[in-house]
């Protein structure tokens, strides 16, 4: 476990950059926050790409920056690699030579990943021989990972990756970053700006808004704070972590389990008995202090106590419950009228309702 | 008249100039363009001005201004003469010095073109992969300015192999030092002797229309998509 430290001030135009982070170099720490925020800001100033800044950056033991100390270490020596929002692939080496580029630059004791292994994983190895301009932009960004690993950085940086991928290649790429710190044991600073991404790949989430960081903390945690809500807005909600109880084939269903309670969500090809995590959008949450009456459509229906509400958004007219559903965290996004009708208070007994259609995966 | 009753002096002498220049060029011209390419500094367009006023002055003027720079006493020729010993106007290394500067916008502008068109986008990815900027210079930036290489060597010879008024004034024109093959179709006309003139020039015509065909001919092949 290393620790990255990064206190840094940038004059941008627009906002002032200034960001104090202590981060626990390990798994993937997403960085979230609207475009012009600032993340690319961070990743450049941990990189060393950014020269301009002035504070300090550590990794470990090792000071990357220190303005008071004039200490600047270039980015080819600080042991990072870097994946862009674009591949950048080497346009005049082929797919192999712009594998090992990073590789051949790194000193034989320090190649700690097996680029057999990486070609595998990545399922590149039939793409070797090709020049990136044939390649498809799923493909390139999959060398552009690959050749990132190879360098056997201790430190990956990646920027929005995926951002510049549709839906498809996205589904393909994700799995892949998933698996990343635990097969290759390397900490991942991960920036996006879409939740669908943070919440399947990060344990660590540090949110930016206007150069400045709003929240950071464990992924879980972050997400089930009330605060955000003016900041998140119409995004916000929470993730749940839960297992894969079955399937309904016959219905396109997958049942997962969040303990003891029962959620179905649209069919995902996950073997029954694997971790799954979810985002639950608070507007897609109802609350009610009883079972129905009458059969309803609504598939999802968990038992739940009322942790905390919180104060209406900046609109006034809806806000946030926080409900405990066998010991995770739910949100719920109702107005101040159902809440006076509900009188809903801490510690009371409710039930969740979740339409297991509002659990589809590309919603968020 | 025969081809070989002809004095072919000037033809080596000339290659020999343009070849050289090229290669002086060629060295001199990457870190200007690089720096060009790069720089953001308020004299930037000054610099620019100064390596294009080639392209618009009479050659006489440059030559003129080389002349006195190349004398015993001028601020080129004097230390010259203290560091080497010997002259530098009315000698060859004093036309290669000329040529250079004569032919400098016709090697630095496309070469500063092509690096601005690679951009700095691979070469944050390659420093993030290790590679330190010298490395990245030579493993990224002149491969993949390999066009802009071709287009440049080749307009820095041909100018160089056309050039008359700068050569006149700074080197005179001793034969087999500096007597190039443009001041010797020159004599020949003065001479009346059209017949040398004629093949003269008519080689020098095809050379280059070669030359220039086969930069466009390899340009095509080595079209890189610069993203």
């Amino acid at each position: 476990m290393t620790a990255l430290t990064t206190r840094i001030q940038l004059p941008r135009e627009g906002f002032y950059f200034s960001v104090d982070l202590e981060a626990v170099a390990s798994g993937i720490t997403a960085v979230f926050g609207p475009s012009g925020s600032g993340k690319t800001t961070l990743l450049h100033c941990i990189s060393g790409l950014e020269r301009g800044a002035t504070g300090f950056v550590g990794f470990g033991e090792r000071v990357w920056h220190d303005s008071a100390q004039r200490i600047f270490v270039p980015p080819h020596r600080r042991d990072i690699a870097m994946v862009f929002q674009e591949p950048r692939l080497f346009q005049h080496l082929n797919v192999n030579a712009n594998l090992n580029y990073g590789l051949k630059r790194t000193p034989p004791t320090g190649r700690r990943i097996a680029a057999n292994k990486v070609i595998d994983l990545l399922g590149i190895g039939g793409l070797l021989a090709r020049k990136p301009a044939s390649l498809s932009l799923g493909e390139q960004q999959r060398v552009a990972i690959g050749r990132a690993l190879l360098a056997s950085p201790r430190l990956l940086l990646m920027d929005e990756p995926l951002a510049s991928l549709d839906i498809r290649r996205k589904r393909e790429i994700l799995p892949f970053l998933r698996k990343l710190p635990a097969e290759f044991d390397i900490p991942v600073i991960y920036v996006s700006h879409a939740i669908s991404e943070l919440y399947q790949l990060a344990d660590w989430v540090v949110l930016l808004n206007e150069g400045k960081v709003v929240a950071q903390g464990g992924i879980r945690d972050v997400f089930s704070r009330l605060d955000l809500f003016d900041y998140l807005e119409e995004q916000t909600g929470a993730v749940l972590e839960t297992r894969v109880l079955g399937h309904e084939p016959e219905y396109e269903l997958t049942l997962l389990g969040v303990d003891d309670e029962k959620l179905y969500i649209p069919k995902r090809d996950i073997r029954v008995g694997e971790a799954l995590r979810i985002y639950v959008l608070a507007s897609n949450v109802s609350l009610a202090i009883a079972l129905p009456q009458a059969p309803t459509s609504v598939l999802n229906i968990l038992e739940g106590r009322v942790l905390e509400v919180g104060r209406p958004n900046e609109k006034r007219h809806s806000l946030l419950v926080k409900v405990d559903i066998a010991g995770q965290a739910l949100l719920a996004r109702i107005t101040q009228k159902s809440l006076a009708n509900l009188a809903l208070v801490p510690g009371m007994k409710v039930y969740a309702y979740i339409k297991a259609v509002s659990l589809d995966e590309h919603l968020v | 008249m025969s081809l070989t009753s002809i004095d072919l002096s000037p033809i080596f002498l000339t290659l020999k100039l343009a070849g050289l220049t090229t290669v002086v060029l060629l060295l001199v011209g990457t870190p200007v363009s690089w720096w060009l390419s790069r720089t953001q500094r308020r004299w930037k367009p000054a610099v620019e001005a100064v390596v294009a006023l080639p392209l618009v002055l009479p050659p006489t003027v440059l030559g003129f201004y080389l002349l006195l720079a190349f004398g015993p006493q001028g601020w080129i020729g004097a230390p010259w003469q203290q560091l080497t010993g010997s002259a530098l106007s009315f000698t060859f290394t004093g036309l290669v010095i000329a040529s250079v500067l004569y032919s400098l916008p016709f090697v630095v502008q496309p070469l500063q073109g092509t690096f601005e068109a690679i951009g700095h986008k691979p070469l944050e990815a390659a420093a993030c992969l290790r590679a330190s900027p010298v490395d990245a210079f030579f493993s990224i930036c002149v491969p993949m300015a390999v066009r802009g290489y071709v287009t440049a060597a080749v307009l820095g010879f041909a100018h160089t192999l056309g050039e008359f008024g700068v050569v006149l004034m700074v080197g005179g024109s001793i034969p087999g030092k500096t007597l190039v093959l443009s001041i010797s179709i020159y004599e020949h006309v003065e001479s009346l002797d059209y017949a040398t003139a004629h093949a003269l020039s008519a080689g020098l015509l095809a050379f280059s229309f070669v030359v220039l065909l086969a930069v466009y001919v390899v340009n095509r092949r080595f079209r890189y998509r610069i993203a």
